[in-house]
């Protein structure tokens, strides 16, 4: 592998400077636990014809998922807070993940699943991943503000009203849940197909 | 040679019995057989432990820390939402921790509601003379801990009045009520105090089923169901937080919507 390869930066800055790959395995930690305690939550009033099995759900019963489900959430809040202002405020944002072309984007889809999508360069985003995380990112967003709808219908009733009402957020959320859980199996997939970026994002290199 | 902790201050030991506790039947054996990976206690490492706590203490602390957060976003006068009567849930779901046949069966005429605490009046209550306070109604939306809700339809008198009534020192922080079951329930003043807070004779403007609560029901719009207590027999204004049926069991406290 020449230094060509290994990424564009000649300078030797990292990948990913240290407080995204915090924020990263932060996020990482909290959203796998609000997932799984959310789906034991879920299973106390099933929304569809099925139940999460209690082996993967978190919690144990509705007051322990409940629980982890508050307590993860500030995590959650608070390290996406963080992560937003320092991607919005050092131009990290508008540097990986724009712009977005829709030719690009076809173009890389077809090469993704003929697997001829190359990763030399970890630095640099191909438009499906553009896409994907920009698209995550939005489904956070989303999530937290119909959580927020449906944990406080009488406190922040505009909110809620914002969502469709309390019955129609639930759906909002559990469907955030579902498309940020698609991200997960495709972005850890990846993760592990291309191992480079697994360790980019521990080491920064 | 220092004990070698994986995390500073607690005991491994009992960071894995509870996290153990806290797991499916099935995983449990395995877990405690040693099969758990450090990945697994990265579940519980998502927030500072403090020395000596385990798992289920930082958990209770936090949900503690959730009612002063939620005390914060309580508003006195921000009321829940109203609906039409067409909007109303029928049937209206029956709902409790036993079945509809094992609801308790309390007899109107000998019923008294007995009052205590910080208030001038100790005087108990007959149904007669609490149906004859002013009677305000509301349509608002009940939304229970699991998830689900239903649009019923409460009529009695505001709780604020009642305390005003009977001269409650409403600068003490808690109400509670104990229930002809056992059921027990402590909610914080403010709520207490707020508008739609009602002590429910009816529903559906037709006297108070058994199902719903007969003959008292404590209907608070801003508080999830389970801080909604039925069958209602005593009341105390306090400033001891007596806790209650599930918040004793690890469901937050405040409970607030």
């Amino acid at each position: 592998m020449t230094a060509d390869t290994m990424t564009a930066n000649r300078t030797g800055a990292p990948i990913h400077p240290a407080w995204v790959r915090v924020c990263h395995w932060v996020n990482a930690v909290a959203i796998l636990v609000m997932i799984g305690s959310g789906w034991q939550i879920y299973d106390a009033s099933p929304l569809f014809n099925f139940t999460f099995p209690r082996q993967i759900a978190l919690g144990n019963w509705l007051a322990g998922a409940i629980q982890w489900h508050f307590a993860a959430m500030w995590v959650l809040v608070i390290n996406g807070l963080v992560y937003l202002a320092l991607g919005f405020y050092t131009g990290r944002f508008r540097r990986k993940l724009t712009p977005i072309h829709p030719r690009e984007l076809v173009a890389d889809i077809k090469a993704a699943l003929t697997f001829k999508l190359a990763h030399d360069d970890l630095a640099h985003y191909n438009t499906v991943q553009k896409v994907l995380y920009t698209g995550v990112i939005l489904c956070g967003v989303v999530i937290v503000l119909s959580g927020l709808a449906i944990w406080k219908p009488v406190q922040f009733q505009e909110l809620t009203a914002l969502f469709g009402g309390y019955d129609f957020a639930r759906y909002v959320h559990f469907f955030a849940m579902a498309a940020i859980v698609g991200f997960l199996v495709v972005h850890i997939a990846l993760a592990l197909i291309v191992p480079r970026s697994l360790r980019a994002m521990v080491t920064g290199r | 040679m220092r004990k070698r902790t994986i995390i500073p201050g607690v005991d491994p030991k009992l960071l894995i019995k509870d996290a153990a506790r806290a797991m499916p039947d099935p995983m449990r054996r395995q877990f405690l057989r040693g099969a758990a990976s450090l990945g697994a206690l990265a579940f519980l490492t998502g927030c500072d432990i403090i020395d000596g706590e385990t798992a289920d203490g930082v958990l209770r602390k936090i949900s503690s820390f959730n009612d002063g957060a939620q005390a914060l976003l309580f508003s006195k006068t921000k009321l829940a939402p109203t609906y039409p009567e067409r909007a109303i849930t029928r049937p209206f779901p029956f709902n409790a921790y036993y079945d509809e046949d094992e609801a308790p069966v309390v007899d109107g005429a000998s019923y008294k509601l007995e009052v205590s605490g910080l208030v001038d009046s100790k005087k108990p209550w007959t149904l007669d003379e609490l149906h004859a306070l002013p009677e305000v109604s509301q349509i608002t939306r009940h939304v229970c801990v699991e998830g689900w809700s239903a649009i019923g339809s409460w009529q009695g008198a505001p709780l604020s009045e009642f305390l005003k009534r009977i001269g409650a020192d409403t600068r003490a922080k808690y109400v509670w009520f104990k229930c002809a079951e056992g059921y027990t329930n402590t909610i914080d003043m403010p709520t207490a105090l707020h508008p739609q807070t009602q002590m429910t004779f009816k529903f559906d403007n037709k006297l108070l089923p058994r199902a719903y609560g007969f003959p008292m029901k404590i209907r608070m719009p801003t508080k999830l169901g389970y801080k909604n207590p039925k069958y209602v027999v005593a009341m105390e204004v306090t400033n001891t937080d007596k806790g209650g049926y599930w918040e004793d069991q690890g469901y937050n406290w405040f409970g607030g919507s």
